[in-house]
């Protein structure tokens, strides 16, 4: 039996969970100095001095250094629609634009000795007025970057005309935040570098080593071949350790100008101010159709908030653009976008990157067509789903969808849940005028995943004792690649999975990558390895021919015992040992993906809300989440569960809060909201597999799904909760004053005749 | 999240203390479980110059029958109160507020002493100590003295306990194993109250007690009356937030807390 598809244990776990694995904080760097950084606590001010002298004299300092001091060019704009005066130099120079912006660097000889001596840079700040809501930026009333003449990054104008939604009998119209987050990674960022006097070797706590070497090599002024980045254990990262920051390119520029090796591990207080944040959209969105229920119109309007530079996020709505009408099959679908800066944190690819944005809107408005049309959500969702005969299926917004079933996993999902059994209980509390009403919130979502298509690189060799190396161009940081990829040479070469060993993360051991995000790892990684080893087995069945003294062509691998034979004589066989043994036997292989991959699904949260106090709780959630054919359902289980507890926690506890100032609010774990397991309920998962026909291991991405698809099935069942009693939305998150507030501002529906 | 220098000296027993908090002077900070200086600390908003380790101080860790009431060693941790035998049998409230403190990490190092000595009206023992009319011993270079829980906490983090004084003991009554409700409010299980309502039947008398409504842990006095008068519990409960300063934070409006008082209180008396 191939162990493709079985419930294969981590094998990264027993290293992680008994040694700790080798993060950047604990790696041994003999002679290395520390980094602490100077962070503006206030959110929009000009710099009137930077007084470094009595940092200077602190024991152990080596260096204090402000923007004058460090020749590093402004980081590359995020697209060259963005105007060049909102650049963002890796210092600040004249101007601070968020709290937890980088003032001043201070290099000491331990990690105390830094973060004395930052306490001791006198800076003076001459407040300047702060923006902090998008909506409020837009009218460009307070300008970030004068020069621009506007606080508007980015935008795409819709294309609507005022006939959008002629022929519409209805039209509903839902204000929704899909409020800021924070993504809170266990392992906070660390950078540690050494330069050799030549090379530069950056240990990076990154997604994407490759990405990485790049940007430092362009910042540095270095040939990428004199940049060797190493990517040691990586706890978490959720698309927020994508880019690069500039505390990393500034750790790289003191290692080559200090000729001492330096390190660099943030607090969690700056973790939460200065690594990326996610979402923050506000949206309107308007859902035109008939009053049986057909959908023929949807209009978006995003206002992105990208924080005080556009960076990662300037490009989010392209994805909420792309994935806008989600899995329906809606005529006309217009999309406006309009990213506006403010100062607050830059806001960086958050697990979904502008697709959880879309299945919010869309999902919550359609509850409210559902609703309006007194239609029973699931009957609505049923009557315009895209049908399983249409695929390829290109929407308005210029997505082609690869595969899909989405009724089926409806289905599923209704069928595991028992909806009719829920919906009975529901009216059975409301007859009674239970305080815990019961709320049953569904959505379905299509996402994108390796949405760039960007190619990747996988190699495998056998060694002469007949273990084999494998090395992928992805990053792990939690997901299990050494787990799946060694599955996959497992399975092909019959060598078995604990005699593989996989190897990424080190630029000079892997030659290129694109790293991990946007859920690509296995379908593009995972593609490359499977490639590399059908070259691997070609050569290795010609070399078997050689020994056996037989025609290539009727030469046979045995995967189950991992031997070679000529056809008919399994008897007389050769082992991978003895094929690597008279010289390398290796093969590479770039996998070059014909396009994006569209993992959909259907979740269904099952909550229960006290209507006096407002607590919501989250008692079930049913998930089905296809993504293509599973390599390993243990693996795919984590990705979902992490997925829905993220998804969950922005619907219910999340957000990251700024007073009118522009001071968080939340720049720690204790104010912000990141649930535990004791608030979530053990999830429910409904598998379904629909290969995708664009890679050979017909997977699609995991990793973001259960994100997607939490959110609104978590939010739309807060107010289901409520509906009877007159509530039409919720602002998420759906905390407890929040319910109270809805509640107490919703008017009950007028009671309809014969009821 | 480096705290800023500080010496370290610790005490093996309370007279020590005492002495080495009298030798260092405004500068010294005692250091029991460390659950609340600790994170002050390490943020740089407590920068005391000498910390005096007391969490090793054996002898006031203990929970003893002292006849007509219940001794408690103020540096006896949550995780010993919520097990704690002669606390199941003679004050069950007091065993069932500390197993609602923080999370187990906590529940293993925090005291109740430190709890009652930080003062935080967010604090679930404080509440619960006001509803049973608990007295603080205190020890001070002067000798010792007793205080009423009542006229104990003075503010938002400020008590009657002087800068040179060790919370040596605290003396309950004995409450029984049953007779209480306690409705502790909040979003995740780890967090502090919202809103905590505990109602307790101490002696022939109905007690009520508020969490975090205001700067002190308070007992909601018109409740109280109202049931003595053989008022209703739901008439009883809509007085809860009478006499409260509920603040205003992330989670909840004054209004919003007054609201929950109501329902809590109400929850809490009905579940006696």
């Amino acid at each position: 039996m191939s162990i493709l598809g079985t419930r294969v244990l981590r094998a990264e776990d027993a290293r992680l969970l008994t040694t700790g694995g080798t993060f950047i904080d604990g790696l041994a760097l003999p002679d290395a100095l520390h980094v602490a950084f100077v962070r503006s606590p206030v959110a929009h001010a000009r710099i009137e001095s930077v007084d470094t002298t009595a940092a200077r004299s602190r024991p152990g300092v080596v260096a204090v250094l402000t923007a004058g001091d460090v020749d590093l060019p402004p980081e590359p704009r995020s697209h060259r629609r963005v105007p060049d005066a909102m650049e963002r130099p890796r210092i600040a120079r004249d101007v601070v634009r968020f709290v937890g912006e980088v003032v001043a660097v201070v290099v000491a000889g331990s990690r105390a000795q830094a973060a004395d001596a930052a306490e001791a840079v006198v800076v003076e700040y001459d407040p300047l007025p702060a923006v902090v809501d998008p909506e409020a930026a837009r009218r460009d009333e307070v300008l970030l970057f004068p020069d621009a003449g506007t606080n508007v990054a980015f935008s795409m104008p819709s294309r609507a005309g005022d006939d959008f939604f002629a022929g519409c009998e209805v039209v509903v119209e839902q204000r929704i935040v899909n409020q800021r987050v924070a993504p809170c990674p266990l392992e906070v960022r660390a950078a540690a570098a050494r330069w050799d006097g030549r090379r530069l070797t950056q240990w990076a706590c990154t997604q994407n080593p490759h990405g990485t070497r790049a940007g430092l090599a362009a910042a540095l002024g270095l040939d990428t071949g004199a940049v060797r980045v190493v990517t040691p254990d990586v706890g978490g990262g959720f698309g927020a350790k994508h880019g690069t920051y500039p505390e990393e390119v500034i750790v790289a520029w003191l290692a080559r100008r200090l000729a001492r090796p330096v390190r660099w591990v943030e607090t969690r207080g700056e973790s939460m101010c200065a690594l990326g944040h996610g979402r923050a959209q506000v949206q309107v969105a308007r859902l035109g159709g008939t009053r049986d229920g057909r959908l023929l119109a949807y209009r978006l309007e995003v206002l992105q908030d990208v924080g005080a530079y556009p960076s990662g996020a300037t490009l989010l709505p392209y994805m909420t653009r792309m994935m806008a009408s989600g899995v329906y099959d809606i005529p006309a679908v217009d999309v406006d976008v309009v990213d506006v800066v403010t100062n607050t944190t830059p806001v960086e690819a958050y697990r979904g990157a502008g697709r959880p944005e879309a299945t919010a809107a869309l999902e919550r408005v359609v509850d409210r067509f559902a609703a309006e049309i007194g239609l029973d959500p699931a009957e609505v969702r049923r009557r315009n789903l895209v049908a399983p005969d249409r695929f390829p299926f290109t929407t308005p917004t210029k997505a082609t969808y690869d595969s899909g079933a989405y009724e089926a996993a409806l289905d599923r999902v209704l069928e595991a849940a028992g909806y009719p059994r829920l919906r009975a209980e529901q009216a059975a509390r409301r007859d009674r005028g239970d305080t815990r009403q019961l709320g049953i919130g569904l959505s379905m979502y299509v996402e994108i995943t390796n949405p760039g298509g960007e190619p990747e690189y996988g190699s495998v060799e056998v060694r002469a004792d007949g273990t084999a190396v494998a090395r992928t161009g992805t990053s792990a940081h939690g997901q299990g690649h050494d787990t799946a990829f060694a599955m996959i040479v497992s399975a092909a070469t019959g060598i078995p999975f604990e005699a593989i060993e996989v190897r990424h993360g080190d630029t000079d051991d892997v030659p290129r990558g694109h790293g991990t995000g946007g859920s690509r790892s296995l379908q593009a990684g995972g593609s490359a390895i499977s490639g590399a080893v059908d070259l691997l087995i070609e050569r290795a069945r010609e070399r078997a021919a050689e020994l056996l003294e037989a025609n290539p062509g009727d030469v046979v691998i045995d995967p189950g015992r991992g031997v070679f034979h000529v056809a008919g004589t399994p008897a007389l066989a050769r082992s991978w040992a003895e094929l690597a043994r008279p010289g390398p036997l290796a093969a590479e292989y770039d996998f070059e993906p014909p396009g994006a991959t569209f993992p959909f699904g259907a979740h269904l949260a099952v909550v229960e809300v006290d209507t006096e106090t407002g607590r919501v709780e989250l008692v079930r959630h049913v998930a089905c989440d296809d993504a293509g054919t599973v390599l390993n359902p243990l693996l795919f289980d984590g990705q979902v569960h992490g997925g829905i507890a993220q998804g969950a926690a922005q619907a219910l506890f999340e957000e990251f809060v700024y007073d009118a100032d522009g001071n968080p609010r939340t720049a720690n774990l204790a104010d912000y909201a990141f649930p535990s397991a004791a608030e979530l309920p053990s999830f429910e998962r409904v598998p379904m597999e629909t290969p995708t026909p664009l890679n050979p291991l017909g997977a699609k991405g995991v990793g973001e799904a259960g994100t997607i698809g939490a959110t609104p099935a978590v939010h739309n069942a807060v107010v289901d909760a409520l509906a009877h009693l007159g509530v039409r939305h919720v602002d998420m998150p759906c905390t407890p004053e929040h319910v109270w507030l809805a509640l107490r501002s919703a008017a009950p529906p007028p009671a309809r005749a014969g009821e | 999240m480096i705290p800023a220098a500080f010496d370290y000296v610790r005490a093996d027993s309370a007279e020590a203390a005492i002495g080495l908090v009298a030798e260092h002077g405004d500068e010294a900070k005692l250091l029991a479980g460390g659950m609340s200086l600790i994170p002050l600390m390490k943020l740089r908003l407590a920068t005391p110059a000498v910390i005096v380790d007391i969490g090793r101080v054996r002898d006031l860790s203990y929970v003893r029958d002292a006849g007509d009431h219940l001794a408690i060693g103020a540096l006896t941790r949550h995780r010993d109160l919520e097990t704690s035998d002669v606390l199941a049998r003679d004050c069950g409230v007091l065993r069932a507020v500390a197993a609602q403190v923080g999370d187990n990490q906590v529940r293993h190092r925090g005291t109740i002493g430190g709890s009652v000595a930080h003062g935080d009206p967010a604090s679930d023992l404080p509440a619960a100590l006001v509803a049973l009319d608990a007295t603080f011993v205190v020890r001070g270079p002067g000798g010792e003295r007793t205080v009423a829980a009542t006229d104990f906490f003075r503010g938002f983090l400020e008590t009657a306990l002087g800068p040179d004084e060790l919370l040596c003991e605290i003396r309950v009554p004995k409450s029984g194993p049953n007779g209480y409700a306690y409705e502790k409010f909040n979003r995740r299980a780890q967090d502090w109250a919202i809103v905590g309502a505990l109602a307790a039947r101490v002696g022939g008398t109905t007690r009520v007690a508020l969490v975090n409504m205001g700067p002190v842990p308070l007992r909601a006095a018109a409740v109280e009356e109202a049931l003595a008068a053989g008022g209703s519990v739901p008439d009883a409960a809509a007085l809860a937030a009478e006499g409260t300063e509920p603040p205003h934070d992330l989670n909840a409006s004054p209004e919003y807390r007054e609201h929950l008082a109501r329902v809590l209180v109400r929850r809490a008396l009905e579940a006696l």
